[in-house]
């Protein structure tokens, strides 16, 4: 779906909520007591939002966020909605939709949990690129900030994408260990420090899409593994736990026709990947094992 | 109405219920996670540090009880403790031989670092990321099992009979909004429900907790009937980032990291708050500590102070504290080799939880519960640094194994009411509980349950399960239709509340304001309304259930606070400086009772299987 559509401006209503009171069994001073803390608190509320409001007059930050939702009136089209919100030193844009969606518009939609670049939920298209909402300082970007869902994936609401596809490819390279002589419950494996630094970089995929969402050849071709899945390969491909013959079994998944030879190296995924993994020199690696592990055969 | 059955539903996605899963699957039992998020979104993903584990000579299981007792301030039964150090080898060893990528050492066995409160270096890690690994090589095992996996299904409530007594009350399934689509769909257990939904956060402004920490699984078990126990002890982490609550590892002040106020004081030091190890004294201390300085006015903008590591210089940092660089950069704006970190304690840590025994069962029959949510009680009055990524492991296999009903070894832990010792009684300026409870035919939002029949008792499990999924759709149904308050106003003063009067510090007067702060959001709460009027992921929706799980559960802890009048662990009252070992050494218990909820308190357990651990005054 294209996100080049029109903009419009988002009025941001509030309403002071009316609430009502039971007293019940509560005593007649007891009853006034708490209506006057509550009328209190209820001042306090006004005068932060009167605050924020203040706030919106000094430093701010517009975002023009896409929005869908496909049984919503007025939200079928895609369209932007503009969000004027208070800035502050270390706000990110994750920070900002919070903002908007809390005090503005509660239907804005987007994924989002850990806040600290581990979960992979909030990858977006921020300013024309795949970044971490939770990762990404508005002080970095030029203003206005354009948030819209992963391109190359299904948008299912506003910044939510159809992860389906994404996993589907995880789970085609088998992305589980399969070491085949595990010896007592009580005693490990044994790897090198070396080992386990040459696979250290690819286990620290958090799944979040941004490579795949980047990715050209993937964008063209559904059935192109695409660079998450190939890493997920490596990292157990290079594991000199598991035997010579899983790995045999690794590389002939990944040198199938949509494995790795489809890869362009255009550095696409590399650049845009949070947890900085050389996703394209691990697909390149795994050119050449495959390479050289044909020549074994001949 | 879509009802999915299988032998063992596991609620949460996270290392615990993952390892919940494997176990049962293991067992030979049909196997469904159930999560509102995609498994390696879970919060275990966060986990820096490792997992404790006796694993080589010189070190043992003993040791390792002997240490979490101590930590524990006296609080934590010694079956559960037992228990989690005998298992965490086994345990530990089984995610290496599943390919987890742990450190290693220079003759290829997996490192192990000295950890706070340790008396053997026994924190098995990977790198500084050891729950990442952790939670992502239990799911590349789910994958291969081919175990069924719900993502993005928000379980809204449990499928329980209404016996009078929680221990007659059974257990047949949960109640699941699929958040993709708007469909509420029932849950069938032939065996048991596994609860792993982990921490509580979010009832708090400022946690390292994810925004889905809102202990949704906890608040369900609780108005199920299951107790809550030891809710009050909650432990902060003293050096967070202001803005987003980001941890920053103690490692920075273990490297030597500095703490500063506004006067430039090196107040651990010049305020004699630690006069011998400073910075490195032990987390609940340095909280307090930071705390104090900026309640006095040395605060910078009185909110946070000063970790300033510069002094280090570039290459130290950047060898060891690498992550820590990223961090501040990306989360505070703030490189940490040009300027000092902002630093201010933050929610962490939750010891309380569902009560369980070391089986991980409730009270009520086929409900279990693991990990962060429950309280078996491991961690007592406060948690070893190292000490919660073993519990999911040891106890996410345990309630696994014996929902499935496989296992069948007693346990010596008792649960319910039955275990009761001695009533509670406090003295509260509102009545806690759902508004206008007079029995169990008002619902906390508004809408009246008088309509759906009598009362359940040895109805078959579909009926159960089918009153359990009319009940939430008309909740949702309800909350869609009707104009009213945004939970999102509501939830903003229930963490101020929490974060001003339930916090490190706490008094008398202020825990009871923050009881009649939390009545007030119930009474509110009872308008709350959703404006999304989307069926198509509605987040809208699931965070104003959320909402009201904070409420319940936020009201269980300051009701715990309040009733315990002493000073143990992460509990620190003003009135009571003392740990009081003749009156305290008890369990706190709020159980919900139809919605007045109930205090009452249950024994310690200090009797092992060998010795009896005799309290002893923690200073390290």
């Amino acid at each position: 779906m294209s996100t080049q559509i029109t903009e419009r401006e988002e009025e941001s209503t509030e309403s002071e909520p009316e609430t009502e009171t039971e007293a019940g069994a509560e005593t007649a001073p007891a009853r006034q007591r708490r209506m006057d803390e509550k009328r209190r608190r209820a001042a306090d509320r006004e005068t932060e939002r009167e605050r924020e409001r203040a706030g919106i007059e000094g430093d701010t930050r517009t975002l023009k966020v896409f929005r869908y939702d496909p049984e919503v009136e007025g939200k079928e089209e895609p369209r932007f909605d503009e969000f004027t919100v208070p800035y502050r030193k270390g706000m990110t844009v994750l920070d900002a939709l919070i903002y908007a969606r809390d005090h503005y518009d509660s239907s804005l939609t987007f994924r989002h949990s850990c806040r600290q670049a581990i979960c992979g939920s909030d990858a977006f298209f921020i300013n024309g690129s795949q970044r971490l909402g939770c990762k990404t300082q508005l002080s970095d970007l030029s203003n206005p900030v354009r948030v819209e869902p992963l391109p190359h994936q299904e948008v299912v609401k506003d910044l939510v994408v159809d992860m389906q596809h994404f996993y589907d490819q995880m789970d085609a390279v088998e992305p589980y260990f399969q070491g085949d002589d595990v010896p007592g419950e009580l005693e490990e494996q044994r790897q090198s420090r070396e080992n386990r630094e040459k696979i250290k970089m690819s286990t620290r995929c958090i799944w979040c899409g941004a490579c795949m969402s980047s990715c050209n050849i993937a964008a063209g071709n559904n059935d192109y593994l695409g660079p998450a899945a190939i890493n997920k390969a490596y990292q157990f491909a290079m594991d000199e736990r598991e035997g010579e013959a899983v790995k045999q079994e690794r590389l002939e998944i990944l040198e199938q026709e949509q494995g790795v030879w489809r890869c362009q190296t255009q550095f696409s995924c590399t650049e845009v990947c949070p947890k900085d993994i050389p996703l394209t020199e691990h697909i390149q690696e795994l050119k050449r094992e495959a390479v050289k592990n044909n020549l074994k055969f001949w | 109405m879509a009802i999915h059955e299988h032998d063992v539903i596991v609620v949460g996605a996270g290392g615990a219920g993952l390892r919940a899963a494997i176990a049962a699957q293991e067992e030979g039992a049909d196997v469904a996670l159930v999560s509102k998020l995609h498994p390696v979104r879970s919060h275990t993903g966060a986990a820096e540090g490792g997992i404790n584990a006796a694993l080589r000579e010189g070190d043992s299981w003993e040791d390792h009880a002997y240490d979490t007792m101590k930590g524990s301030d006296y609080l934590g039964d010694a079956p559960a403790i037992e228990t989690l150090c005998q298992d965490s080898p086994r345990e530990t060893m089984q995610l290496e031989h599943w390919g987890m990528a742990f450190s290693r050492d220079d003759d290829g066995r997996v490192s192990q670092r000295p950890f706070g409160g340790l008396s053997f270096p026994r924190t098995t890690y990977a790198g500084a990321e050891t729950g990442h690994h952790l939670l992502h090589t239990m799911y590349q095992q789910v994958i291969k099992r081919g175990i069924r996996v719900y993502d993005e299904h928000y379980v809204m409530n449990l499928a329980v009979t209404d016996h009078d007594d929680p221990e007659d009350r059974q257990c047949y399934g949960c109640v699941a909004y699929d958040i993709k689509t708007g469909d509420v769909n029932g849950f069938t257990a032939n065996d048991g429900v596994v609860i792993a939904t982990g921490g509580t956060g979010q009832m708090y402004d400022h946690t390292t907790n994810a925004v889905a920490n809102t202990g949704d699984g906890a608040a369900m078990a609780y108005r199920a009937g299951a107790p809550l126990e030891d809710m009050e002890f909650v432990q902060f982490h003293p050096t967070t980032l202001p803005s987003t609550g980001v941890l920053i590892t103690e490692g920075v002040r273990g490297e030597g990291g500095i703490l500063y106020n506004t006067e430039g004081e090196r107040f651990m030091f010049e305020r004699g708050y630690a006069n011998n190890v400073g910075e490195l004294a032990s987390r609940d201390v340095v909280a307090r500590a930071e705390l104090t300085e900026i309640n006095e006015g040395r605060g910078f903008e009185d909110d946070h102070v000063l970790l300033d590591m510069r002094h280090l210089g570039e290459e130290r940092i950047t060898d060891r504290l690498e992550n820590i660089i990223h961090l501040s950069k990306d989360f505070e704006g703030v490189d940490p080799l040009e300027e000092p970190m902002r630093v201010k304690p933050g929610q962490h840590y939750e010891m309380g939880g569902i009560e369980t025994d070391e089986n991980g069962a409730t009270c009520i029959d086929g409900l279990y519960a693991a990990g962060e949510c429950a309280c078996v009680s491991v961690h007592g009055a406060n948690r070893l640094g190292g000490n919660a990524l073993p519990e999911l492991i040891v106890f996410g296999a345990r309630a696994g194994r014996h929902a499935a009903r496989r296992d069948r070894a007693e346990a010596r832990i008792e649960t319910g009411p039955s275990a009761k010792s001695e009533d509670g009684s406090i003295d509260t300026p509102v009545t806690p509980g759902e508004v206008g409870a007079t029995g169990e035919d008002v619902v906390a939002d508004g809408g009246s349950r008088a309509a759906d029949g009598g009362a359940l008792l040895d109805a078959p499990a579909g009926e159960v399960v089918e009153r359990a999924v009319e009940r939430e759709r008309a909740r949702v149904e309800r909350l869609m239709e009707r104009e009213g308050v945004n939970h999102a106003e509501i939830r903003g003063d229930l963490q101020k509340s929490m974060t001003d009067h339930v916090n490190v510090f706490r008094q008398e007067e202020g825990l009871k304001q923050a009881l009649e702060d939390i009545h007030e959001c119930r009474e509110r709460y009872r308008d709350v309304a959703v404006s999304d009027p989307s069926r198509t992921y509605n987040t809208d929706i699931i965070q104003t259930i959320e909402t009201r799980n904070l409420i319940d559960l936020a009201e269980a802890l300051t009701m715990g606070a309040l009733a315990r009048t002493e000073f143990r662990g992460a509990h620190w009252r003003k009135e009571h400086q003392e740990r009081k070992d003749d009156e305290w050494i008890k369990h706190t218990i709020v159980q919900w009772n139809g919605g007045r909820p109930e205090l009452y308190y249950k024994p310690v357990i200090l009797e092992g299987e060998e010795k009896t651990y005799e309290p002893k005054v923690r200073s390290y």
